[in-house]
């Protein structure tokens, strides 16, 4: 039987900041909107995020950082994601992120940004607008 | 307070008025909403007369202040007598760049400081751990070890301050690098006076920066408890806080249910050592946040005194008032911060901030305008202290003690936070206790369904966030964002392990095997730890010995 599979989502934080309360709402959120989502858990490391992405078959990432380490940490998980062939996953990004800091974000491949006081609802439609569509024999 | 005639008559009038004048009102001007309720879910009723209140006691339920069960504060005089502390949080890159803010504030007045530490600090890490990339000196300052707390009070004589320090899972050796900064100045122990936040039970499910299990973690608390008990008489050992609960989602029942809850804990565990009640509970000390619902807010910190001192009367028959006391400081609740429009931040701070002077704080911490967004610039930090003073000298408000004892809302919903409180500290009673609560994910499943529910509400504009859901505009506010430079990572890096190469090796080696052997003894940890940072092991070293005894605590994951 041919059938579309659900998105499934990763919710990642990278980084030691425990502000956790965005990342739980967002995935609850797209859960609620029928997708599949697994969350991480707190203070993950670019390998550990991308090494599950991989094994979970995600077709989206979401980063949550509100520590500030995001110029650090996002380009490295650009980096390995390039490095084991996800250029296929959509990356989006929430937390404290200042505008300025995005267009070099954005060069590097990360499609989306939410920051505060995103509806939830926006951050679905993007998802479903923007996931590449996959199907699978199930 | 109320004679029964007195009820009785107004009883009846209110039957003839919600016969007569109040349909006439809602006819032609029907109200904006059904049911209206503050953000504990609490129905709001549409007016509030004696009839309410008609089961309170004066004497019993409010007294006089500085008088059981301190409902209306702790002291007789309040802030007729001395404002409350202002006290702004601060810190960020290296120890030298924090010493000279320090020292700036000192010079403009500030006589209590409160450090901010790094995340890498936090989490018990040392600034060259590859878990630090990107984070060193980044949310606040980075120490690793007593040469960095050395720079950090290079010149700032600890007998003439108090120091706050935000710190969990590693307060034991930053406390301790403190001590052995004084011990170097030669300020005496029993001069040294400030705060460790030292409150690991609300780490497990609300701020969540842990290093180990819950049962050693509480150990570390009670050893710093005990340690100060005896040692440190003007500090206080813990402030047991509901902030990062509420910021993690609670409402404020929770908020003020929880924390007190942790608070049984922490008091429980120190008499399972053998301590009596009245030689600690004086020095425990309470933190909050001050949120958006004026009034709710109000009625909690109203709430939190009365039954704190119920409980430490009645559970744990402490007999010094000064046990009774629940002394707290607040901090405006970063959460409700909207990165659009961030000037509208100036005026939920003002309101939020006069809850918490209404509410009878001893100490408060305004947040800044644009702290949605970055770290706060100087411009918005002193307008996020000119707020307090503000508040202090020209609103009025402190000229009088309580002034909003006797209103018949603000006393039924002061009692209503109680009542719902007291029902989840029972369950939690039934449950085991705090950590079997936590092992169960049960404040993280209730603070993960408040938090949901709070956004649904937002996002179906149930509840209207100026700015964010109604009212928005396009145009941007400009900020200025402080940056921390990368060079600040390479040189913490550099001074350590210089500190690492230079140091009597034999010696770090020889404390770490203490701490290790005293770790498994089971005995109070704090006088080889402050062994242990006089020879400069590090945080991070300190911290993986303990590591190897009492496990990394993972993470139990709730959405």
């Amino acid at each position: 039987m041919i059938g579309e599979r659900k998105i499934r989502v990763l919710i990642a934080k990278p980084g030691l900041d425990s502000h956790d309360r965005g990342a739980k709402i967002v995935a609850r959120a797209l859960r609620d909107a029928g997708m599949e989502v697994i969350y991480t858990g707190l203070r993950q490391t670019p390998e550990q995020i991308v090494e599950t992405a991989i094994q979970e078959d995600v077709d989206v990432i979401g980063l949550s950082i509100l520590s500030g380490a995001h110029n650090t940490l996002f380009p490295r998980i650009m980096e390995l994601l390039k490095q084991k062939g996800l250029t296929d996953v959509l990356v989006v990004a929430g937390g404290i992120i200042p505008d300025e800091d995005i267009p070099k974000l954005k060069e590097i491949g990360i499609k989306g940004f939410f920051g505060p006081g995103t509806p939830t609802d926006k951050i679905v439609r993007f998802i479903l607008e923007n996931t590449p569509k996959r199907r699978e024999i199930s | 307070m109320f004679d029964r005639e007195e009820i009785d008559k107004i009883i009846k009038e209110r039957e003839r008025w919600e016969k007569t004048t109040l349909p006439k009102w809602i006819n032609t001007r029907p109200e904006r909403k059904n049911v209206f309720t503050n953000l504990s879910g609490i129905p709001i009723k549409r007016v509030y007369t004696p009839e309410d209140i008609k089961d309170m006691d004066y004497m019993r339920d409010l007294g006089f202040p500085g008088e059981y069960p301190f409902t209306r504060g702790l002291h007789a005089t309040m802030y007729r007598g001395r404002l409350w502390t202002m006290r702004q949080f601060s810190g960020y890159g290296t120890a030298e760049q924090t010493n000279q803010r320090f020292k700036y504030l000192l010079k403009e007045g500030e006589t209590g400081l409160s450090i901010a530490f790094d995340y890498p600090t936090i989490r018990g890490y040392d600034s060259d751990h590859p878990m630090a990339r990107g984070e060193v000196g980044v949310c606040g300052v980075a120490v690793s070890s007593l040469k960095d707390m050395e720079i950090l009070f290079d010149g700032i004589p600890l007998d003439k301050v108090t120091t706050s320090m935000t710190i969990n899972g590693p307060a034991a050796m930053l406390l301790a690098m403190y001590i052995a900064v004084g011990d170097k100045q030669g300020v005496p122990r029993e001069k040294l006076g400030g705060t460790t936040q030292n409150d690991m039970l609300k780490e497990f499910f609300a701020q969540k920066l842990i290093i180990f299990p819950p049962k050693p973690s509480v150990k570390l608390v009670t050893d710093i408890i005990e340690y100060c008990a005896k040692h440190l008489p003007k500090w206080n050992p813990i402030s047991i806080s509901g902030y990062h609960i509420r910021e993690a989602g609670a409402n404020a029942v929770q908020e003020l249910a929880f924390t007190l809850y942790d608070g049984i804990t922490y008091v429980e565990s120190c008499l399972e050592r053998g301590m009596k009640v009245d030689d600690f509970a004086p020095r425990l000390s309470f933190f909050f946040a001050a949120h958006n619902d004026f009034f709710e807010e109000i009625a909690k910190f109203r709430a939190a005194r009365r039954l704190w001192a119920k409980i430490m009367k009645e559970r744990f028959h402490a007999k010094n008032p000064r046990s009774m006391w629940m002394r707290m400081h607040v901090q405006t609740a970063g959460f409700t911060l909207t990165a659009q429009q961030p000037l509208n931040n100036i005026i939920r701070v003002t309101i939020q901030a006069l809850a918490a002077v209404l509410g009878g704080t001893q100490s408060l911490h305004t947040n800044s305008f644009d702290e949605a967004l970055a770290l706060p610039s100087e411009q918005a930090v002193r307008i996020a202290l000119r707020t307090q003073q503000i508040i202090a000298h020209e609103s009025g408000v402190a000229n009088t003690v309580d002034p909003l004892a006797g209103s018949y809302y603000v006393e039924t919903l002061t009692n209503e936070m109680e009542e719902k409180a007291m029902e989840y500290i029972q369950k939690i009673d039934d449950m085991g206790g705090a950590i079997a609560a936590i092992e169960k994910g049960f404040f993280q499943k209730e603070i993960a369904d408040s938090a949901y529910k709070y956004q649904k509400e937002i996002d179906e504009k149930k509840r209207i966030i100026v700015g964010v859901n109604e009212y928005s505009t396009e145009e941007k506010y400009p900020i200025e964002i402080l940056r921390i430079d990368p060079k600040v990572e390479e040189e913490q890096i550099a001074r350590l392990q210089k500190l690492r190469r230079e140091r009597d090796n034999r010696k770090v080696k020889e404390v770490l095997e203490k701490l290790h052997y005293a770790a498994e003894k089971n005995v109070n940890l704090m006088p080889t730890i402050i062994d242990a940072v006089k020879a400069y092991a590090t945080l991070g070293e300190i911290c993986d010995v303990l590591r190897k005894v009492y496990g990394e605590y993972k993470e139990l994951i709730v959405i």
